[in-house]
């Protein structure tokens, strides 16, 4: 029989989740242990911090992809027109972050980092269902500052290896986690954007029609939602869009993005309707 | 009460330090060779999972010799000392030079105030942009530490193994040359099979290496910051073959 001490020492030792260590090691260094005080009716904090809108996601035949505008707003404000709000997880999966722009990108940056560490521990991927339980076990540690208006609300979209497909999550504040399916999108723009997907998303997209479909989709959230920016012409912003296949993750380049863009603006210009 | 016998601490630390040498002759060699495209790392280890080279950060690598749990237990502290200072840093303020000094403050802390001290010797590697900001730091069992250039060999029958690298390496090696000169050394410094016919030219047998790569340029060559990749399989078989037929 395992002494004591021993058989205690395997559950400590299976601990692979970085952010676990960070709880245990270094607990001041998680985002989710920011405190802002103790939560009350009044104590709103969410004019305190940018915000980051609009990110739609869709499948298509050995893919996935996801894609982002560049806008961050406070209040009525626009903090950034060169925000990223889509980040790469790892080899086979992207995430994007709709909500305080501030501790969304420290949950994008610590997931990074889980996602590595788990690898490197244990020499092998985690699998795409393992890795959106850790997402939603992150989200739902940022619970106390959600309700306080600092909320996170990502989007995880991955290939799965093992079926062969691109499959993609949403997530509430609470932790919750949902499959979603064909597409999907959350921020502030996301019912404008989840109209246009319903109308273009078909099962027979290729990937240079489903980066239109993304763009689009953007497009019409940023029409109709002020927090949301559409394609910048005058500054060359371009919307950010990543990709995920069988090969892996990839940044679609800024001259396709370029081309998509004023391909919908010169298609809408020229239909010249209202609505 | 019964009497504590004295010994004199020249004589506890050679003890132990004897005990710690005994222990590490007795693995097979690892070979880490600084070549003009990055790190080459080659062990002599038949097990495909249970690994002696891994990956430490971006352009750190990590291999060792000796007891499998104890310096399995070194490289999980490795990553974690290593994930911890690049996400409250910045990935680029994680080195080499850091990481192995942790090392060399734990390994001394064992050897001379634990009951056994780690059988262990292992090299941190850090793969630079050019040649000359390589690093190659290869610590022993008492937490000496030795910065290295060129290449370095552990374990058991390392003095033949350097023996018979030394005619064979210069600065200009491409990797899969470094490969195959590392894993000829290994395999000419082996101990003869137990028939005891030792073929002239050893065979060189994919499957009882195991080989990684840390790249100078991996952001060019892979669009991706981790310099380390494992090498097996096929990849290895014709990067060893190539080799014979020259």
């Amino acid at each position: 029989m395992l002494p004591d001490d021993a058989a205690a020492a395997v559950p400590r030792a299976a601990s692979t989740s970085f952010a676990d260590y960070l709880g245990a090691h270094h607990p001041g260094m998680l985002p989710s242990n920011r405190t802002l005080g103790p939560v009350t009716a009044t104590s709103d904090a969410s004019h305190l911090a940018p915000h980051a809108t609009t990110i739609v996601s869709l499948t298509f035949p050995g893919g996935v992809l996801m894609a982002g505008d560049r806008r961050a707003t406070m209040g009525n404000v626009i903090a950034s027109r060169h925000i990223e709000k889509v980040f790469p997880a790892d080899h086979s999966s992207v995430l994007g972050i709709a909500g305080s722009a501030g501790i969304g990108v420290d949950l994008a940056r610590l997931f990074q980092v889980e996602l590595e560490h788990y690898e490197k521990i244990e020499a092998t991927m985690m699998s795409l269902d393992g890795k959106a339980n850790r997402l939603a076990a992150m989200v739902r540690q940022n619970l106390p500052m959600a309700m306080q208006g600092l909320a996170v609300v990502p989007l995880f979209a991955g290939f799965d290896t093992d079926r062969h497909l691109g499959r993609l999550f949403s997530f509430d504040v609470t932790g919750g986690r949902y499959e979603e399916h064909e597409h999907h999108s959350v921020g502030s723009g996301s019912v404008f954007a989840r109209g246009a997907l319903k109308k273009l998303w078909n099962p027979r997209l290729d990937e240079a029609s489903a980066v239109r479909v993304a763009v689009e989709a953007l497009y019409d959230a940023a029409d109709d939602d002020s927090a949301t920016g559409g394609p910048d012409t005058v500054r060359g912003l371009w919307p950010v869009v990543y990709v995920v296949d069988a090969a892996g993750t990839r940044r679609v380049p800024e001259r396709d993005l370029e081309a998509v863009a004023h391909t919908i603006i010169d298609a809408r210009s020229s239909a010249g309707r209202e609505a | 009460m019964t009497q504590q016998f004295y010994v004199s601490p020249e004589q506890l630390m050679k003890d132990r330090a004897d005990f710690a040498r005994k222990g590490i002759s007795r693995g097979r060699s690892v070979v880490v060779i600084s070549c003009r495209d990055g790190i080459a790392l080659v062990a002599q280890n038949p097990s495909p999972s249970l690994h002696k080279l891994g990956e430490i950060y971006d352009r750190i690598a990590f291999a060792a010799v000796g007891k499998y749990n104890e310096f399995e237990s070194l490289r999980q502290a490795g990553v974690r000392y290593a994930d911890v200072r690049g996400y409250s840093y910045a990935r680029e303020d994680v080195t080499a030079r850091g990481l192995a000094s942790v090392y060399a403050q734990s390994l001394g802390a064992v050897f001379t105030a634990e009951s056994k001290p780690f059988e262990v010797e292992l090299v941190v590697a850090e793969v630079g942009r050019s040649q000359d900001t390589d690093h190659l730091y290869r610590l022993t069992f008492d937490g000496s530490i030795a910065d290295e250039a060129g290449f370095v060999v552990m374990g058991g029958a390392a003095d033949a193994v350097v023996g018979a690298l030394r005619g064979t390496w210069s600065a200009d090696v491409g990797l899969t040359d470094g490969v195959r000169a590392a894993a000829r050394a290994l395999a000419s410094a082996a101990p003869p099979a137990a028939d005891g016919d030792r073929p002239g030219a050893p065979a060189l047998d994919p499957s009882v290496l195991e080989v990684a790569f840390l790249e100078r340029d991996p952001d060019t060559l892979r669009g991706s910051h981790r310099a380390f990749r494992r090498i097996g399989g096929p990849e290895l078989e014709t990067m060893l073959q190539g080799g014979q037929d020259s």
